[in-house]
């Protein structure tokens, strides 16, 4: 229920991962937005990205000067609506096509190391 | 003959002066050649390329209608899945991964009986304009072995120049066709975005990414462009309309009353002095050729780096998550008691590359909560501004020409450490991919300062693809006259065979 | 201390939240052609786009939209003319692509609403569930988890995956808060899901099976002192795989809260997970850092925008809403509201009303479903809809009855024989050689038989004293092995007796 709870849990004083302000990123922010991206990263890789953030984000912080209230943003080039598909089953892969690039697999599944967090 | 056009071997193929078998196996000879030099190919599929042209020599024989390119080989970017061929976009971890699909592309381009020799290198997953950023070392200039091929596509335009193969695949995010064609002195087009289907592409930026046609002269991306687009049910974004008659433009190259507008943003400062007075000289000969030369401008395109800067990396962190070791591709650390999470951190640590992590990096920071509305949200604002822009300037001109890149091609290592000034390249060709209209990049010559090619880009409205063949097709003409051979003709000998 | 849960709703006003995911029944998934049929070996219904394999893309399924929309009509929501799908990144190896195409911002459906009655103290008492959004989304894979002892998540040394459920086209259902249902939080929350799966199964888009978890509910609770205003912290719910379970976890919830609360406690805000057995719930992933899922619009896909004539045209493909239907059938059949109930209770209206359209009389059809079939159900421990006997069998039976040819206690037998997989009716009474015994010589041999055995009582009857002839009556059927028919058996003794019949 992520939309229609958010203002309860704001009301809660919930925090969702908060970085710093803009323009410039600490070791621990690039650390954390490492962590969500799933990339395990040196200490050293972690300071460096976080000097280069600084310059890469002074410089796309331009987009503001003219993203104002009233222009609309555009996710995609073309106005095109509803492309659909007609509810038809076309024949899927066979189970050895679909494993073939599975670095390890069991009685026809991926065999994947354990799983932590959320039952 | 490797050295024909596209057209030239299709003539002699039809001609039975020679067989399509020949024809490949003297590509196949020349990458054996030159390409340890040039590093063009990161496979080359030898046995399946011979078997290909062997059946359309077959077709042939039993006097089967064929495409017009049917028997040309053709050098196929890494990021396209080929069915069975290795696919890895330039990045260890996608090393070994073998589709068990075709995308759309390859499967128009064996419809078409064209010839694959093999996959070309990239910039891992398309991010980068030079081609050092793919895991499997850099690509050459065959101009210049010490400089970049550009990129993402490097490893098509060098093919290209080094007559490894005279059509190839190339895929534009941000200019990631033109300009490497304009650094190797070849021809490469973004078609309208949804011209031609992402099905199989590899994805980096979904809302900008689109394959393109590359080749030596502007009929043979014609040709090719013809053969691989068309509406495809299995890509949404794909324009369900027929495809422009962009054969039929290149072959007239008639731009009489034309208005050809001329991006004031799109030149001066920065822009290296061979580079202006090519183009300079490319307005003269289309003016002369019977073209109305005029000024447009786009004030909003001075954001459109940064807003590029935010919306690609942003798609591709999320495009790039399915890189996780679980399903394909490299796994590292699965050691006893490892868990699933630390595989997946692992993997994507060895994985990626350097560029690739800071783009993700850097996506993730933009969409992440609290950061969007500043960053992702305002670029995509800026992106509306730069379509209004490019509304406005096609209602006083019919295309638009501006220089496809600031300089020429730079030294392999002189701007991997500093990623701002790479970012510069793809100045004048991102705001096309922005807004999913079309862009060409075609040689105007070399440079005086450092004899090496500079591009001329033509940029068409939405699905008038044509506009830009016929205005490429006329310059094309004009500067062949000019030159009395071919610029390819100055690149420097490789490998010894001319 | 374990507290009452009267003491609990003295004290604190329950706020519900509930959010519905619907697995919808189309051929194929959300964003492939693969097939969606239930139970196939694994791996086999997958393709580069539900495996996520690099370069493939999503398109939408044009059925799942459809039922969507009638979803959301059903449900008196407005349909948005614009919608848009979002991609909800967050890593999941059950997650092919590591982001769920879901929809954010722009749901296809919003601001509807749930009428429920429940039976209260006061009698029945109408509540109105409020519908945020209804939303399109896709499934995941399946993962069983080998090494641990349970077969569990925790303990287990790695897993298998499975992506045939992976993009399987799912529907979230996503009510406001509901204040106000007091101590009838639990009542109304399984009302709730009722209805929603009546009007889900009505409208034919869904097989609404919570136990195949085609329908799953997830519960959000939370308590404030009566009077105020603030909201408490929720707890969440999770995969609630039964009418009953709803009603259990509610309670469940709000005593736990409860217990926390006038400890001095607090309540965390966190997933939980029902467990059938305890009827109780056990703590999953603290939310206390709120997963950061990055939405943005699905660039792969465009908008979906409706037209008004699409959405009329699907309007009028709407059945009778569930509530009407009911009404009309207590009605017409002039059911009392207990019985009524009893039926829904049940879950036999469907059964029963297919029962009445094949020619059945609407209280034998009722009597034999909520009596005689339900008790084998139970007696089996299998859904009613899962024995051999169908409403055609039924009503066969019901006809036989009526034109005499069976009693009801032969009746019995039939179905019996019916639901012990020996055929049809016809077949039952032919096999086992049922018929009602219509000879009125063999009849009369055995009240004479009778008669003889019983004369003391035989003579009460000749001597006008009626009631003692159900005795000799009872004797003739057991002669006759229960195949008499027991009026005429009556008829005849009477007049055998020299007592006149009227
Ligand atoms: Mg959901
Ligand atoms: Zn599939």
């Amino acid at each position: 229920m992520d939309c229609y709870w958010k203002w309860a849990d704001s009301q809660l004083g919930l925090n969702l991962i908060r970085l710093k302000p803009m323009s410039s990123l600490s070791r621990d922010d690039v650390a954390k937005l490492a962590g969500l991206a799933r990339i395990e990263m040196s200490e050293e890789e972690l300071v460096n990205l976080s000097q280069e953030f600084t310059v890469i984000l002074d410089a796309v912080a331009r987009v503001q000067e003219v993203a104002g209230a009233d222009v609309e943003p555009t996710s995609h080039p073309l106005p095109l609506r509803n492309v659909f598909r007609a509810d038809v089953v076309v024949p899927s892969l066979t189970p050895e096509e679909a494993l073939s690039g599975a670095p390890a697999q069991e009685e026809q599944r991926f065999r994947v190391p354990q799983i932590l967090g959320e039952e | 003959m490797i050295r024909n056009s596209a057209a030239e071997m299709a003539a002699k193929l039809v001609a039975g002066e020679t067989t399509s078998v020949a024809l490949t196996q003297a590509h196949l000879d020349r990458i054996a050649a030159v390409d340890t030099d040039v590093h063009a190919f990161l496979y080359v599929d030898t046995e399946g390329a011979l078997a290909q042209a062997a059946a359309v020599d077959a077709k042939r024989a039993k006097g089967e209608k064929l495409s017009p390119l049917a028997g040309v080989p053709l050098a196929l970017k890494d990021v396209m899945a080929q069915k069975g061929v290795p696919t890895t976009c330039g990045s260890k971890i996608l090393e070994g991964w073998r589709p068990p699909y075709d995308s759309t592309v390859v499967a128009n381009l064996k419809k078409n009986d064209i010839v694959i020799l093999g996959k070309t290198n990239m910039d891992e997953f398309a991010m980068g304009s030079s081609t050092e950023n793919s895991a499997y070392g850099p690509t050459h200039n065959p101009w210049d072995l010490s400089r970049i091929p550009g990129g993402s596509g490097g490893g098509s335009s060098a093919a290209l120049a080094a007559f490894e193969a005279p059509l190839a695949i190339g895929t534009d995010t941000g200019g990631s066709i033109r300009q490497p064609a304009a650094v190797t002195g070849t021809v490469g087009v973004k078609p309208t975005y949804g011209g031609v289907s992402r099905f199989g592409l590899v994805a980096f930026s979904s809302s900008l990414d689109q394959a393109g046609p590359c080749a030596r002269t502007v009929l043979d991306t014609a040709l090719l462009h013809e053969a691989i687009a068309g509406h495809d049910p299995k890509d949404a974004t794909s324009i369900n309309a027929p495809v422009p008659q962009v054969v039929a433009a290149a072959k007239s190259g008639d731009v009489k009353g034309m208005k050809i507008g001329v991006v004031k943003e799109l030149n001066g400062d920065g822009y290296q002095p061979g580079v202006r007075a090519r183009f300079e000289e490319s307005l003269e000969l289309l003016a002369k050729a019977g073209a109305e030369i005029v000024e447009v401008s786009a004030p909003n395109f001075e954001y459109a780096l940064a807003a590029y800067y935010l919306i690609a990396p942003s798609e591709c962190s999320s495009n790039l998550a399915r890189f996780d070791a679980m399903r394909y591709g490299l796994r590292v650390g699965d050691i006893d008691g490892a868990s699933a999470e630390s595989v997946m951190n692992l993997t994507r640590e060895v994985g990626f590359g350097k560029e690739v992590k800071r783009r993700i990096i850097l996506g993730t920071y933009a969409l992440s909560s609290g950061y969007y509305d500043a960053y992702y949200g305002s670029a995509q604002k800026v992106r509306t501004l730069i379509t209004q822009d490019f509304i406005k300037a096609f209602e006083k001109a019919d295309v638009l020409v501006s220089p496809t890149c600031p300089t020429t091609a730079f030294k392999i290592g002189e701007k991997a450490n500093d990623p701002l000034a790479m970012y510069l390249n793809d100045i004048a060709t991102i705001p096309v991919n922005m807004a999913g209209i079309g862009g060409m990049s075609l040689p105007s010559g070399l440079a005086d300062e450092d004899g090496l090619p500079v591009g001329f880009q033509i940029m068409s409205p939405v699905m008038k693809d044509e506009r830009m063949y016929s205005v490429g097709a006329a310059l094309e003409a004009a500067l062949l006259t000019q030159w009395g051979a071919p610029l390819l003709d100055k690149a420097p000998l490789l490998g010894g065979a001319r | 201390m374990t507290l009452s849960y009267d003491d609990v709703v003295a004290k604190y006003e329950p706020v519900l939240g509930l959010e519905v995911h619907v697995e919808l029944n189309t051929n194929s998934k959300m964003f492939c052609g693969c097939s969606t049929v239930f139970g196939a070996e694994p791996n086999t219904q997958t393709c580069p786009v539900c495996l996520a394999l690099p370069g493939a893309l999503p398109v939408v399924n044009e059925k799942a939209i459809e039922s969507t929309i009638k979803i959301g009509l059903a449900l008196n929501c407005s349909i948005a003319p614009f919608s848009r799908f979002a991609r909800k990144n967050y890593f999941y190896p059950d997650m092919p692509k590591n982001f769920q195409i879901s929809q954010y911002d722009e749901p296809i459906c919003v601001d509807g609403y749930v009428d429920v009655e429940i039976e209260t103290d006061e009698g029945p008492k109408k509540f109105r569930v409020e519908v945020e959004r209804v939303h399109m989304e896709e499934d995941t894979g399946k993962s069983l988890h080998v090494g641990g002892a349970t077969g569990r998540i925790h303990g287990a040394e790695y897993s298998l995956l499975d992506y045939n459920r992976a993009g399987i086209p799912l529907v979230e259902i996503v009510t406001k808060i509901v204040p106000g249902t007091g101590k009838y939080a639990p009542e109304v929350a399984k009302a709730y899901v009722a209805e929603l799966r009546d009007i889900l199964r009505a409208l034919g888009v869904s097989d609404v099976k919570m136990e195949q978890g085609s329908l799953r509910c997830d519960a959000n609770v939370s308590l404030r002192l009566i009077g105020a205003e603030k909201l408490g912290t929720r707890s969440e719910t999770k995969n609630v795989n039964s009418l009953r379970s709803v009603e259990r976890a509610v309670r469940g919830e709000m005593i736990r809260h409860a217990e926390l609360l006038n400890a001095g406690g607090r309540v965390v805000q966190e997933t939980r997970h029902f467990q059938e057995d305890t009827g109780l719930t056990r703590s999953g992933r603290s939310k206390e850092q709120a997963e950061d899922y990055r939405y943005f619009p699905e660039p792969d896909l465009v908008p979906v925008a409706p037209d008004a004539a699409w959405i009329e045209e699907l309007r009028a493909t709407l059945p009778e809403r569930p509530s009407i239907r009911r009404k009309r059938l207590q009605e017409v059949w002039a059911v009392p509201d207990k019985e009524m109930a009893a039926m829904i209770n049940a879950d036999v209206l469907d059964i029963v009303e297919a029962t009445v359209l094949l020619g059945s009389d609407p209280t034998k059809a009722r009597s034999w479903w909520l009596g005689e079939i339900s008790r084998i159900a139970n007696d089996k421990n299998i859904a009613i809809a899962n024995l051999a006997i169908t409403p055609q069998d039924v009503a066969e039976i019901v006809a036989l009855v009526n034109a005499g040819e069976l009693t009801d206690k032969l009746a019995r037998q039939v179905v019996e024989g019916v639901i012990a997989g020996e055929g049809q009716p016809a077949d039952v009474v032919a096999k086992r050689g049922i018929k009602v015994v219509n000879d009125d010589g063999a009849l009369m041999a055995a009240i004479e038989k009778v008669c003889a055995e019983q004369t003391e009582t035989a003579e009460k009857v000749r001597n006008g004293h009626l009631p003692a002839a159900g005795a000799l009556i009872g004797a003739v059927m057991k002669e006759t092995k229960g195949q008499a028919d027991a009026a005429r058996v009556r008829e005849l003794l009477l007049g055998h007796l020299g007592q006149a019949t009227s």
